[in-house]
C-alpha cells in the first residue's frame, strides 16, 4: 500500500479572511471620518484665513484657499498688534507666559509629587484626612475663591515687605499667579501621584527601608526613577491647564504682565478699527502651539502615563 | 550571640487583633519556618520582627539587644521578598550595593562583598543587567544577594519561592539549604507551602489566627501534631479524621461500629481515659498486600476512586462512614470497585480531645 496524501481542503484553513466592507466598518469609519473633519474644518479656515490678505478675506470666501500667500498677518500678531497702548503683538505676552508657566509646573509637581509620595507610601495619623480634604479643594469652583485670593495675595504681599523691609507686590505680580497656578493645581496633581505611587508594589518600599533608605533617598533614588510616565502626564495636564488660563490671568496680573491668553483676547476682541481677521486667526494659532507642540511631541508618554498603574507591569 | 526573642508580641490594626501575646525563642543558626494558611498572621510577624510594622505591645530582642523601637536598617537583619522587590531602575550591581552606598560603606568594602555574594549565588554574569531583563529565579537570586551583601546574622524570608514555577521552586529549594549550611545565618522563612516547611525547617511553628499552635521539628510536627489543626494542616493528602470515643481504660477507640486497638499509644497528657475524641490516621501509615494480618486493626474495603500520581497511588475508600484516603505504591495495579484488604497500627495515629481538639 502507498500512502496517499490526505486530501486538504481548499477551505477553511489558516487565518480566517477579513471583509473589508462591513456595515460596522462603514459606520466605524465613517462616524470617525465625520468626526476629524468637523474639528479639523475650523482649524482649516484659521490657516488659510491667517495666510490672506485682507482684501481677499473681504470677498467672503471662506473656505478658499489663499490665492496669494502672505505671512504679513503672522508677524503682525507677532509684533506688531495693539493691546491698550502696547504695540509690540503678542510676543510680550508670549513672554509673560513663559515666565508663569515653568515655575508654576516645576513648583506644582515638584510639591505634589512628594505629596503624593508621602501620602501612599508614609502614611501618617490623618493621612486620609488629609488627603480627604485635599481632594474636597477640586471640587469647590473656582469663583468661590478669587475674592478671597486677591485679598490674601494682598496681604502676603504686604506681610513679606514689612519682612523684608523692600516693597514686595503679590497681587498683579507674575510671581502671585505662579503661586496662584501651584496651589490650584495641587489636588488633582496630588491625587495623580498618589494613586502612581500607591500602584508601587509595597515590598519594594519594605527592600528600601530595610537597606536603610530614608524618606528622601528612597523618593530620590527609587521612586522618582519609576515615575517618569507620571510626570509626563503631570506636565502635560499643568502645561496646558495654565497655558489656556485666562481666569487667573486676567484677575491677578495686570496689562503689562498678562499672559498671552489675556492678551490674544484683547487683541481679539478690540473694537477700535477694521477688524484683521488674517491677524486674528494669526495670533490664535499662534498661542495654542504651545499646548499642540506638547501633545504632538509627548502624545505617546501621555497614554502611557495615563495608563501606567491600570495593568500591573 | 544572635538568637532571636519574641515576647509577648502584639500588633492590632484598629480593633482587629492580627497577633495576640506570642511568644518564640529562635537559636542562633536555627532556620525556623513559619507555616500557616493565608492570613494567619505568619508574613505580618515576620514584619514586626523586620521593624517594618509598628507594633502594638511586647518586645523583639535580636542578638541579645531589645530592637523593638529601631529601625529595619538598624536592626541587623536582611529580607528578602515574594515578589522579589528589586529596584527596577538600577542593576543588579546597583541593587546589590544600594544598602551597603546607604550605610556609607567604603567602596572596595563594597566591591569586596557584592563580588563575594555574587560568586556564592552564581550571578556575576548577570550584574550589569537590569532586573527587567532577568528570569524569575535569577531575579530571586539577586534577591537573595541583597540580604547577603549586607552580612547581617539574620535572613528573613516572606515566602521567597512563592512565585517561581514548580521545578524552580524545588531547585531553589535546595539552594537555599545549601546556603543556610554554609553561612549558618539565623533564618526565619515565611511560607504557606509544607513542602518547603517540611524540608528546609530545624523547626516549623505553626500559626492560625495570629497564635502559634505548635513549634517542633518537622518530623515531630508530621508524627505528633499538637492539635487538629495542626494534623489536618500538615500532610498531603490531609489526614483521615474518624470521629468516636475513647473506651474505659484507653484500650479502644470505638467509631461506628469499628474497634480501633489503641494498645501502645503514646499518650502526651497523662493515661488515656473514657471521652469523645478524634483519631487521626496519616495516608501513608495504611498499609496492604501480605502485611496486613500482622496490623493491629484491619479491614475490607472497597476502592471508590484511584488517583495514579506517578510515585504512588492515591485510592479514595469509605471506612467506619467517613471518607477515607490512604497511600499505595505507584506500582500497585488496582480499579475502581475492587476490594481490598488494609490495615493499619491505630496506636502510631494520633488522639485528640474532642472539645478542645488537643493532642491526648
Amino acid at each position: 500500500m502507498t500512502d496517499t496524501p490526505v486530501a486538504l481542503s481548499a477551505a477553511p484553513r489558516g487565518t480566517k479572511p477579513r471583509k473589508r466592507l462591513t456595515p460596522t466598518n462603514i459606520m466605524l469609519y465613517g462616524t470617525l471620518f465625520v468626526a476629524a473633519l468637523y474639528y479639523l474644518l475650523p482649524l482649516y479656515v484659521m490657516m488659510v484665513t491667517s495666510l490672506k490678505g485682507m482684501p481677499e478675506i473681504r470677498f467672503g470666501n471662506v473656505f478658499a484657499p489663499p490665492v496669494e500667500i502672505t505671512f504679513e498677518p503672522w508677524v503682525k500678531a507677532w509684533a506688531e498688534a495693539c493691546t491698550g497702548i502696547n504695540c509690540d503683538g503678542l510676543s510680550r505676552g508670549f513672554w509673560n507666559s513663559v515666565q508663569i508657566l515653568v515655575p508654576s509646573v516645576v513648583i506644582s509637581i515638584a510639591i505634589a509629587s512628594v505629596n503624593g509620595y508621602a501620602l501612599s507610601l508614609w502614611k501618617f495619623k490623618g493621612s486620609e484626612v488629609f488627603f480627604t480634604i485635599l481632594i474636597f479643594g477640586a471640587f469647590i469652583p473656582y469663583q468661590v475663591m478669587i475674592y478671597p485670593i486677591v485679598i490674601l495675595l494682598r496681604e502676603a504681599g504686604e506681610g513679606l515687605s514689612l519682612i523684608t523691609g523692600t516693597k514686595i507686590r503679590l497681587m498683579g505680580s507674575i510671581w502671585g499667579l505662579v503661586i496662584v497656578h501651584t496651589i490650584f493645581g495641587m489636588p488633582i496633581l496630588t491625587l495623580l501621584f498618589r494613586n502612581y505611587f500607591a500602584s508601587v508594589p509595597e515590598e519594594l518600599f519594605k527592600a528600601a527601608r530595610v537597606d536603610g533608605a530614608g524618606f528622601w533617598q528612597i523618593y530620590f533614588q527609587i521612586m522618582l526613577p519609576m515615575a517618569l510616565p507620571i510626570f509626563v502626564v503631570a506636565i502635560i495636564l499643568q502645561v496646558t491647564g495654565i497655558w489656556n488660563d485666562f481666569l487667573f490671568g486676567v484677575i491677578f496680573t495686570k496689562p503689562d504682565t498678562y499672559p498671552m491668553t489675556v492678551q490674544l483676547n484683547n487683541i481679539v476682541n478690540s473694537v477700535q478699527g477694521v477688524k484683521e481677521y488674517n491677524v486674528n486667526m494669526a495670533a490664535t494659532m499662534l498661542t495654542g502651539l504651545v499646548p499642540l507642540i506638547i501633545y504632538f511631541a509627548s502624545g505617546k508618554l501621555f497614554v502611557r502615563g495615563i495608563a501606567a498603574g491600570a495593568v500591573k507591569g | 550571640m544572635t538568637n532571636i526573642n519574641v515576647k509577648d508580641l502584639t500588633l492590632e490594626f484598629g480593633a482587629v487583633r492580627v497577633l495576640d501575646k506570642l511568644n518564640i525563642d529562635i537559636q542562633e543558626g536555627e532556620f525556623l519556618v513559619l507555616l500557616g494558611a493565608s492570613g494567619c498572621g505568619k508574613s505580618t510577624l515576620l514584619n514586626c520582627i523586620a521593624g517594618l510594622l509598628d507594633i502594638t505591645d511586647g518586645e523583639i530582642h535580636i542578638g541579645g539587644r531589645n530592637v523593638t523601637w529601631e529601625e529595619p536598617s538598624e536592626r541587623g537583619i536582611g529580607m528578602v521578598f515574594q515578589s522579589y522587590a528589586l529596584y527596577p531602575q538600577m542593576s543588579v550591581e546597583g541593587n546589590l550595593s544600594f544598602g551597603l552606598k546607604n550605610a556609607k560603606v567604603p567602596k572596595p568594602e563594597i566591591a569586596k562583598r557584592v563580588a563575594r555574594a555574587a560568586e556564592i549565588l552564581q550571578i556575576e554574569p548577570l550584574l550589569k543587567r537590569k532586573p527587567a531583563a532577568l528570569s524569575g529565579g535569577q531575579r530571586q537570586r539577586v534577591a537573595i544577594g541583597r540580604a547577603l551583601v549586607r552580612d547581617v546574622d539574620v535572613f528573613l524570608f516572606d515566602e521567597p519561592l512563592s512565585n517561581l514555577d514548580a521545578k524552580l521552586r524545588a531547585d531553589l529549594r535546595v539552594e537555599l539549604k545549601l546556603l543556610h549550611q554554609k553561612l549558618d545565618n539565623t533564618m526565619i522563612y515565611v511560607t504557606h507551602d509544607q513542602v518547603e516547611a517540611m524540608t528546609l525547617a530545624d523547626r516549623i511553628a505553626i500559626m492560625r489566627g495570629g497564635v502559634v499552635q505548635q513549634i517542633a521539628s518537622p518530623s515531630e510536627v508530621y508524627n505528633r501534631p499538637s492539635n487538629k489543626y495542626v494534623a489536618g494542616f500538615i500532610g498531603s493528602p490531609t489526614i483521615n479524621f474518624f470521629e468516636g470515643s475513647i473506651t474505659d481504660g484507653g484500650g479502644e477507640f470505638l467509631s461506628a461500629d469499628m474497634h480501633f486497638p489503641l494498645t501502645g499509644y503514646d499518650a502526651s497528657q497523662g493515661a488515656l481515659t473514657a471521652r469523645p475524641a478524634w483519631l487521626g490516621i496519616r495516608p501513608e501509615s495504611v498499609i496492604t498486600g501480605t502485611d496486613v494480618d500482622h496490623q493491629p486493626f484491619t479491614a475490607e474495603i472497597t476502592v471508590e476512586l484511584v488517583e495514579p500520581m506517578g510515585s504512588d497511588t492515591l485510592i479514595y475508600t469509605t471506612l467506619a462512614g467517613i471518607p477515607f484516603r490512604f497511600r499505595m505504591s505507584g506500582k500497585a495495579s488496582v480499579a475502581a470497585g475492587d476490594a481490598l484488604k488494609i490495615g493499619f497500627d491505630p496506636a502510631q495515629g494520633s488522639l485528640f480531645d474532642k472539645s478542645t481538639e488537643n493532642r491526648l
